[in-house]
């Protein structure tokens, strides 16, 4: 059963198709890869997904329902969550009132169990020790792990991951590499990423974005082989 | 003496916790400020009375601009509203002054909810645009039916109209404890609404509103319900005003009482609870001090030269303490509320 779904999604920019006529299929539980060269609609295409970016055509179901046209807020509120690709916390604040910012508005109960919650995810992410931090001093790593971790918060059913690796060290990458696997017990999780190590390691299925259209689907081994996604990626020439 | 405790604390853990830190904080404030009428010459305890209905307006500001980061060049209106919700209502339909409370509440929430839903949907400087010209259009509707509001000249409250549960309110005693006691709700009220679930989303808003939506929360709705909380705390402030002086006039709706509640409230120290009565302390006796420089120096024609005087003194703290007096306080005990 698709946790997600598309059918026909376009996006028009002044006449620019950046993304169009798009199907897509998420079934619960699954490690999804979204892929592609620069400029083929991937952060679009989620934005239109997680309600950021108001789409032009087609439609988006979730769990069931019909939310082409709800607003963002009420798409994360029916159990999605979104990191950015640009790092976005809140760097005036905690570490600890981040997450629990996050924790919040899904726990309605008293302060005492949100921060149970905040305490074991900020475990999972291995941020225990900085808690009472303030976000913007904490290093880059961290402050994506950071957002993970205010996601995680959210206990969703899909987690949207807009490029969480980008500027990780090697080893932060491996760490993080190892959360989406635990991760992926419980959550849905749609991953754009560029890192080939990561998605290769800790996608099940991949999608292949190219001009706004699906050029291929197939698990990691598939794509691997795949001739016209090599193209893609290459060059033709 | 807060720093003495935080410095005491460092090695151990604290003696108190943040909240009740906090709690004894708020409490000890209030009985202060109670203590303060039998110790202050009459005239400082007149001045106090004035200046805690000024901070409840400086707090009700500080909700939308020190906690949820909206800059609102209007406030004037709120104000007004209660003011003259209150004034006129006592003043031609003859209820009872509890009544005529309850009408200038009414219409400064009234008020606030229909700003709220079209000011809100610009943001940044064009919200403060269309905040001043809310203001403006209010100020201008009170020349416009000068014949009941008396325009600039104003109108003064009968003293039979100002007794409240069988207080004279005309009377400086009764006068200071009914401020007190109005400012000590308004100020545990916004202490409890910064700690409590819907503050802290404000919070959330003001820090990084993208963030904010993204983790599923209703922007608009929490905006418009911080613009309607700091709506109806400035038109209490309005009502107490011409309640408790007995005069309500066509200035108070002037774009000058917008920029006031700004000042004191960036003085005091924006996005805290004390920050307000701080600042409206502050800018009270400064703007008192200088005008009795310029008379004091100056010739008469340039009495007005006390403007300069506080505007000198404001450049020099907005270049030194951007935070704030209580921004100040906070970067050493960083409890404060």
């Amino acid at each position: 059963m698709s946790l997600i779904s598309t059918r026909g999604l376009s996006k028009n920019y002044a006449g620019l198709q950046a993304v169009s006529n798009v199907d897509f299929n998420l079934p619960e539980g699954q490690v999804r890869a979204l892929i592609g060269p620069n400029g083929a609609g991937k952060t679009t295409f989620v934005g239109m997904l997680s309600g950021r970016i108001k789409s032009s055509s087609g439609s988006v179901i979730f769990s069931e329902k019909d939310i082409t046209k709800l607003p963002a807020h009420k798409r994360m509120t029916m159990g999605m969550a979104y990191t950015f690709q640009i790092t976005s916390v809140f760097s005036k604040l905690s570490v600890h009132e981040n997450v629990a910012l996050a924790a919040r508005r899904v726990i309605r109960d008293k302060p005492s169990v949100v921060n149970a919650k905040v305490t074991s995810v900020l475990e999972k992410v291995y941020l225990a020790d900085r808690y009472d931090q303030i976000a913007g001093d904490l290093s880059y790593g961290h402050q994506r792990l950071l957002e993970i971790g205010m996601g995680l918060a959210q206990s969703p059913k899909l987690f949207i991951l807009d490029e969480p690796t980008q500027g990780l060290s090697a080893t932060e990458v491996e760490g993080f590499i190892e959360l989406i696997r635990v991760l992926s017990e419980n959550t849905t999780i749609l991953l754009i990423e560029h890192n080939m190590d990561v998605v290769m390691k800790a996608a099940h299925y991949i999608t292949v974005l190219n001009f706004g259209e699906i050029l291929a689907e197939g698990t990691p081994d598939e794509i691997r082989a795949n001739q016209s996604v090599q193209t893609a990626y290459l060059g033709s020439h | 003496m807060s720093q003495l405790t935080e410095s005491a604390a460092g090695f151990q853990k604290p003696l108190l916790s943040q909240g009740s830190r906090s709690i004894l904080l708020h409490v000890g404030i209030v009985i202060l400020l109670f203590l303060l009428y039998f110790a202050l010459p009459v005239y400082h305890s007149g001045n106090l009375a004035r200046i805690l209905v000024l901070a409840v307006f400086a707090m009700g500001y500080n909700v939308l601009f020190g906690y949820t980061g909206l800059l609102s060049l209007g406030h004037a209106l709120f104000f007004a509203s209660g003011m003259y919700g209150f004034g006129l209502a006592i003043q031609f339909i003859d209820v009872v002054p509890i009544v005529a409370i309850i009408i200038g509440l009414l219409s400064a929430v009234v008020v606030s909810v229909v700003v709220g839903i079209l000011a809100l949907r610009t943001t940044g400087v064009a919200f403060m645009i269309v905040t001043l010209m809310f203001a403006q259009a209010g100020y201008l509707t009170v020349l416009l039916f000068g014949e009941y509001t008396r325009g600039d000249e104003g109108f003064n409250i009968h003293r039979s109209d100002r007794v409240l549960f069988g207080f004279d309110l005309s009377q400086a005693t009764n006068r200071y404890f009914c401020a007190l006691i109005l400012f000590a709700i308004c100020f545990f009220l916004t202490a409890w609404l910064v700690h409590s679930r819907f503050g802290k989303t404000l919070v959330a808003i003001r820090e990084n509103e993208e963030r904010a939506r993204m983790l599923g929360y209703d922007i608009q709705r929490h905006k418009l319900i911080a613009v309607i909380i700091s709506g109806a705390l400035s038109g209490a402030a309005g009502v107490a005003y011409a309640l408790l002086f007995g005069y309500a006039g066509a200035s108070f709706a002037a774009v000058q009482y917008s920029i006031l509640p700004l000042l004191y409230v960036l003085l005091g120290g924006a996005g805290t609870t004390i920050g307000p009565l701080i600042g409206t302390v502050f800018m009270f006796y400064l703007i008192d001090l200088s005008s009795d420089l310029a008379s004091a120096y100056l010739s008469s024609e340039f009495a007005s030269a006390y403007m300069l005087i506080a505007g000198i003194v404001l450049i020099l703290l907005t270049l030194f303490a951007p935070q704030g007096f209580a921004g100040l306080l906070r970067s050493k005990c960083k409890w404060l509320p």
